[in-house]
């Protein structure tokens, strides 16, 4: 029906323009429908603020939310600035993700604080492709103007939440200015035929997108490239169109 | 201990051997008619000469060894040629304090260092380096801080907390106070042995037989007199400068002239083909106390908009008193910068990022940003290795074998249960919580570096990657090769968390 895709598109032209924001942005896809379709224009916003957490247990560790993160941040081209206060990532594992030592400048800052205001720096510069930030805490002025720094530059920023202990992941609930919200858990890989470890599989739930959908779908971890993988058996599955559930 | 440093330092036939092997060596002055040892090496100390001691004397207790002429003139201009090294690398403010010391503010400089413990700790290595052996001490005053380094508890490091002067100069020796020869060994006469001594008692009968030098030096080593340093300057680097008739003191104002003080600065690197790496702001105040600032950079840059709002981010560490009568800008490391053609049709522009890892270095320190390179090693906290953040970096690692994303900062002891020698556990306890394995790959067998430490000749660590029940992937490694305890321990740790 053509007629309400013209006004389909023109709602979207006239919700986009009170939100702000009059044109077009860019975008990055996954690569992988189901999230792609459930994102505004088909992808994830560059040039706006994303959060990231580690579900259940790694939200302390926030391994595989570092390896999400480094993904996203390998797809986009140039400098990647990564502030953190606990300096525990390991290079060569980053560079497994498709972000080699020479893309990433590393900040550690003593306190949170600090680390949001060089986030704050990197993301006005306009010379990166993206800033990454380990906080545990992330008020609601502190993303905002994180947000707006990221929209007048064009650099994507990723706060990527770790907390000291686990009780404090409830902090995740509160609102941030962040236009989407992924929690990246662990799920036991698929078993092969042979002993050993084949390709990491993480449980990626898209808790919050503003102007889009929540999902939650079972991926492959990043490649060496930073593309997420859509494992065979969920992809043949039809009932896997819609996610396994969605809410928000 | 300078004068033998300076030697050893200069003539390069005394550094062929190492000191402890050389013949013992003194340095000898004339005190009237005397000759007297001026100062003697670590090995003739062992030996008990002291400075101070007739050389005809050395010279019968010990008899081969090494005379040489003390040169105070040549020693006072290494001093100099020592302080002006340290002020390019360390603080904006270092003078000379003869006959052996030199003495640095490092108001405003400790950030680039990450804290005055590091600082002190980079200017130690860096004189240990050099071959020249520093004690260092850190007070709220020169005297403080003079009285310290000499006379301090033993250790190359003495750091005197704010507020605690007083007890930390209490033990030492009236030596220790910068006062003349004829006024120590009158206050030995009458029986004072420590600072504390001539602290406990009243002031102006001293004052009245010594003069007023004995309480100038006790109020200058508690604060309670200022005692300004003239910095040492050399001549040819580029300096702006501007004296106010009326001081001045409010950011804006401060702020407005580190503009033009920046712009002129900017405009004598233009003419001499420069750009600055590193730029001391010095305000002297008007009760002639100086305010440093100084700024690092990752590249030279003579941009007056960039260093200005890199100083500007530094006026609130500048503390204004009751105004600043002058206002200083050198340029205290410069390097050749050519100028360039901004933009090319050729290529897309690379962004430039210097600026920003300025802003940041000044921000939380110059170590505190930097890349991750790698180094030649297999075994994986000596692989990485920190960089500057603009230095090119030629290949990463090896990608065939699979690392973490996070590495525990040291590995950390787990429970295991696991059959020896080459199979994964069954299950791992970290942190108190059990984790069963139920999938795991392995062993990667990495070898101790035996070509270059001894100890390491047998090491052996094997490494798993599990997977428990959740799906969390652990990287492990057993000490030892599961048969042999020559090679390890066989305890096992895990070392990084994958994601």
């Amino acid at each position: 029906m053509p007629a309400s895709a013209a006004s389909l598109a023109a709602l979207r032209a006239r919700i986009a323009h009170l939100e702000g924001g009059a044109q077009a942005r860019a975008v990055l896809p996954f690569g992988i429908p189901m999230l792609d379709r459930r994102l505004p224009q088909g992808g994830l916003a560059v040039g706006c603020l994303h959060e990231v957490a580690g579900g259940g247990s790694a939200a302390v560790d926030g391994a595989a939310a570092a390896g999400f993160a480094a993904g996203i941040a390998a797809r986009l081209p140039g400098q990647v600035l990564w502030c953190v206060t606990r300096a525990d990532l390991f290079a060569p594992g980053l560079a497994l993700a498709g972000l080699p030592p020479d893309r990433v400048i590393h900040v550690e800052a003593g306190d949170e604080t600090s680390v949001l205001a060089c986030m704050e720096e990197g993301l006005r510069h306009g010379g990166l492709a993206a800033v990454v930030a380990e906080v545990g805490r992330l008020p609601m002025t502190a993303s905002r103007r994180l947000h707006l720094a990221a929209k007048a530059s064009g650099t994507t920023g990723l706060v990527l939440r770790r907390w000291r202990r686990q009780a404090d992941a409830a902090d995740f609930g509160q609102p941030t200015a962040a236009m989407t919200r992924w929690r990246i858990s662990e799920l036991p890989s698929a078993p092969l035929p042979v002993p050993g470890l084949g390709r990491a599989r993480w449980l990626v739930e898209l808790i919050r997108a503003r102007a889009g959908e929540s999902v939650d779908l079972e991926l492959e971890a990043c490649d060496g490239t930073g593309h997420l993988g859509l494992p065979a058996d969920v992809a043949d599955r039809p009932a896997a169109a819609g996610g396994r559930h969605a809410y928000g | 201990m300078w004068p033998i440093d300076r030697l050893r330092r200069a003539g390069g036939t005394l550094t062929d051997k190492a000191p402890a092997e050389a013949a013992p060596l003194i340095l000898t002055g004339r005190a009237g008619s005397r000759r007297i040892v001026t100062a003697a090496c670590e090995g003739a100390l062992a030996l008990g000469l002291r400075p101070g001691m007739p050389v005809t004397k050395a010279q019968a207790m010990v008899p081969d060894l090494r005379v040489e002429p003390a040169d105070p003139e040549a020693d006072l201009a290494g001093l100099e040629r020592l302080a002006l090294w340290l002020m390019q690398r360390i603080a904006p403010v270092v003078a000379v304090d003869p006959p052996d010391g030199v003495v640095i503010d490092s108001t405003g400089a400790d950030h680039l260092h990450g804290g005055e413990a590091a600082m002190l700790e980079t200017v130690l290595g860096r004189l240990a380096l050099s071959g020249i052996t520093a004690r260092l001490a850190l007070a709220d005053t020169w005297g403080a801080a003079h009285a310290l380094a000499r006379h301090g508890p033993d250790g190359a490091l003495t750091i005197a907390q704010p507020g605690t002067l007083r007890e930390a100069l209490a033990p030492l020796p009236l030596a220790a106070l910068r006062l003349g020869p004829a006024t120590l060994a009158g206050l030995a006469d009458l029986g004072f042995a420590s600072i504390g001594d001539l602290l406990a008692v009243p002031r102006a009968p001293l004052t009245r037989r010594f003069g007023p030098e004995i309480a100038r030096r006790l109020d200058q080593a508690l604060g309670a007199r200022g005692e300004p340093i003239d910095p040492l300057r050399p001549a040819d680097l580029a300096t702006a400068r501007r004296a106010f008739a009326e001081p001045i003191g409010a950011a804006e104002t401060i702020a407005r002239y580190i503009g033009k003080l920046v712009r002129d600065l900017c405009r004598q690197l233009e003419a001499r083909g420069l750009g600055a790496r590193r730029l001391d702001l010095i305000c002297w105040r008007v009760d002639s106390h100086a305010q440093p600032v100084r700024i690092g950079l990752a590249a030279p840059q003579r941009d007056p908009a960039r260093l200005t709002r890199l100083l500007c981010d530094k006026i609130t560490t500048i503390d204004p008193g009751f105004g600043i009568e002058i206002m200083s800008l050198t340029a205290t490391i410069a390097e050749p910068l050519a100028p360039r053609q901004a933009t090319s049709l050729l290529e897309p522009a690379v962004p430039d990022v210097s600026g920003l890892i300025d802003v940041l270095a000044n921000r939380v320190g110059a170590r505190a940003v930097y890349r991750l390179a790698p180094v030649a090693s297999e075994v994986p906290e000596r692989s990485v290795t920190r960089v500057a953040p603009l230095s090119e970096i030629a290949e990463g690692w090896p990608d065939h074998w699979p690392r973490p994303a996070r590495l525990l900062p040291r590995p950390e002891r787990i429970e295991t249960m696991a059959l020896l020698p080459d199979h994964p556990p069954a299950w791992i306890a970290w942190r108190g919580i059990r984790h069963r394995v139920a999938r795991a790959d392995g062993p990667e067998r990495i070898f101790g570096e035996w070509w270059k430490r001894e100890a390491e000749a047998q090491a052996v660590r094997d490494y798993f990657r599990i997977e428990d029940e959740a799906g969390r992937r652990f990287w492990i490694f057993r000490q030892g090769d599961g048969e042999d305890r020559a090679t390890g321990s066989h305890d096992w740790f895990l070392h990084g968390v994958f994601g």
